[in-house]
């Protein structure tokens, strides 16, 4: 079967000899949800700027769904859509002109054009913004303005360059779905993302990137069980001045009565337990640090949406 | 893509580039269409007849095909330099450069605006005109070929102006120091025959000259230079201007990184 995309020593070298990409060569099954992961300035928004047009390689090849962007450019920018990093529509369009204007760029007709643009805008709730300039919509709807602009010609592969940054839990839950939904759809998307449980909730295989050096490529659940690490948060009953010691485990002593520790994900957490039982330290409850605020929140919220509160 | 949807993609910037100077005519259609007024009042009226004849035709008369081509090149040029270093700055460019549209349909849609605007302006002007004096028409062909020809000419330097620039101040550095120059200089107020034979000579370096003569000879059936040579030079700079244009899309200068 073809991929969705097969990039080949891809390099890019910047003016004044920043070497951005460093020979990545990658490869993304058709239906895949990909993660693209590193720190800043790992090369990800590079390497998504030479899949879409925007950056000139250096050297190496990119092709979409087994047509090659340098020969058959037309054909490779056909199945392609991207929501990029930062706002890149003309903000004093109407919303639906934003959208409706990309579809024709795709040749498709005026009329059907505003019809899909109907579609996308009523399915991430922007319908009703659809005739006010793009400059005075939120940042969570302009992000969706523009998750709505890269589906409006039905691409193939959808590139998602950091989609959720900025935006608040509920409206990255909701876009979350949909992601899950267009994937499931047929559609392969590749999201770049900072948030490592986006990318855990989302992705299928990760690649992550640093220095412009592609370090891992793998499925995601072999990711987190090697790389990812938990932090748990124990209460304990008797008040500490100091840590007892404990062999190789990582703690920290938040305040008198509660410890921080990280654990691998995958490993026991019977030996936890086990020392701070043997030091005498007498454990009432623990709680997983990542994820608690954020359910919180969204009970919060969902309970709030239900007894009509927020509007 | 085929050729189909080469042409909706070009419809669909077409649009998009009329409808974008349209929303805002009080700064795009009006403002011209004002200070024209003005100049016909001034130099027109009210200086107009202690000038005299200026080739066997009143000075209003002589005047009218000039201010209108002045319009006409400094709104077409206008309106695509701001449109696109516009969508350079704001970066909605970009919807157009990830898409399968050719170079040459992205540059057609931009000269479409400009060459749009340029013409909407051209003829406000002219029905401004008539409130001062009758129109002359000695050859409809003449003055639609060479309005549209200077049109699509400074529609394209415009877009160069666009790629170059870095800064608001760059898009008009060109227009207020050489486009206006060239302008006022290209024989809308005099003939060249007035000029002694030094500025004569000195004056035919200016491509606007030959462009304000062709178009006067459309209304007036007079003109200081060769109608052929006139269509020569402004075929000539399109075609130089386009190949340009096209290699800096290419090279995504200034748009690429």
């Amino acid at each position: 079967m073809t991929n969705a995309l097969t990039i080949k020593d891809l390099r890019k070298t910047y003016k004044g000899g920043h070497e951005a990409l460093k020979g990545i060569s990658l490869e993304v099954k058709p239906g895949d949800f990909f993660g693209l992961l590193g720190p800043n300035g790992a090369g990800k928004t590079t390497m998504i700027g030479i899949i879409t047009s925007l950056v000139n390689k250096t050297s190496g090849s990119v092709s979409i769904y087994g047509h090659d962007l340098d020969t058959e450019p037309s054909a490779a920018k056909s199945f392609l859509g991207l929501v990029p990093q930062e706002f890149n529509f003309n903000m004093f369009d109407p919303v639906i002109e934003v959208v409706a204007n990309q579809a024709g760029y795709y040749g498709i007709e005026r009329k059907l054009a505003f019809e899909r643009a109907e579609e996308y805008l009523k399915r991430l709730d922007l319908w009703d913004k659809r005739r006010v300039m793009a400059r005075t919509i939120s940042g969570g709807m302009k992000r969706r303005l523009m998750i709505a602009r890269a589906l409006v010609h039905r691409p193939r592969l959808l590139i998602l360059d950091e989609p959720t940054a900025g935006v608040d839990i509920e409206i990255r839950r909701s876009m979350w779905q949909y992601l899950r939904e267009i994937n499931a759809a047929g559609t392969t998307i590749i999201l770049t993302t900072h948030y490592l449980e986006e990318a855990e909730s989302l992705c299928r295989n990760i690649a992550i990137l640093d220095k412009g050096e592609l370090i891992k490529n793998t499925s995601t659940r072999e990711l987190l069980n090697t790389l990812h690490m938990e932090t748990f948060i124990l209460d304990i009953e008797s008040p500490l001045t100091r840590l007892p010691a404990t062999g190789d485990l990582k703690m920290t002593l938040v305040d008198e009565r509660t410890i921080e520790a990280e654990i691998c994900r995958g490993d026991s957490i019977n030996e936890l337990f086990s020392e701070l039982s043997n030091a005498g330290v007498k454990i009432l409850s623990m709680r997983n640090k990542t994820n608690r605020l954020e359910e919180l929140f969204m009970n919060l919220v969902e309970s709030s949406n239900d007894s009509g509160i927020r509007s | 893509m085929t050729t189909h949807d080469k042409w909706i993609a070009l419809k669909t910037i077409a649009i998009k580039e009329i409808l974008r100077f349209s929303r805002i005519w009080v700064q795009t259609i009006l403002p011209p269409v004002m200070t024209t007024a003005l100049y016909f009042i001034i130099f027109g009226n009210l200086i107009g007849p202690r000038i005299g004849e200026m080739e066997g035709f009143g000075y209003m008369e002589f005047i009218i095909p000039g201010l209108i081509m002045m319009a006409v090149i400094t709104n077409s040029y206008s309106n695509v330099v701001s449109s696109f270093y516009g969508s350079k700055f704001q970066r909605h460019i970009e919807e157009m450069l990830i898409s399968p549209i050719p170079n040459y349909i992205i540059l057609i849609g931009f000269l479409t605006g400009g060459v749009a605007r340029g013409l909407m302006v051209g003829i406000a002007v002219t029905v401004v005109s008539l409130l001062f004096n009758p129109l002359n028409v000695h050859s409809i062909p003449v003055m639609f070929s060479m309005i549209i020809l200077t049109a699509i000419l400074f529609s394209l330097a415009g877009l160069i102006n666009g790629v170059y620039a870095n800064s608001f101040d760059d898009i008009s550095i060109v227009p207020t120091f050489v486009l206006t120059p060239l302008t006022y200089l290209g024989g809308i107020f005099y003939s060249i025959s007035m000029l002694p034979d030094f500025w004569q000579s000195a004056s035919l370096l200016n491509p606007i000259l030959y462009m304000v003569n062709a178009f006067r000879y459309g209304f007036l059936g007079i003109s200081d230079i060769s109608l052929l040579i006139s269509y020569g030079i402004s075929i000539g700079f399109i075609v130089v201007l386009y190949v340009f244009c096209l290699y800096l899309l290419r090279k995504g200068h200034g748009i690429r990184t």
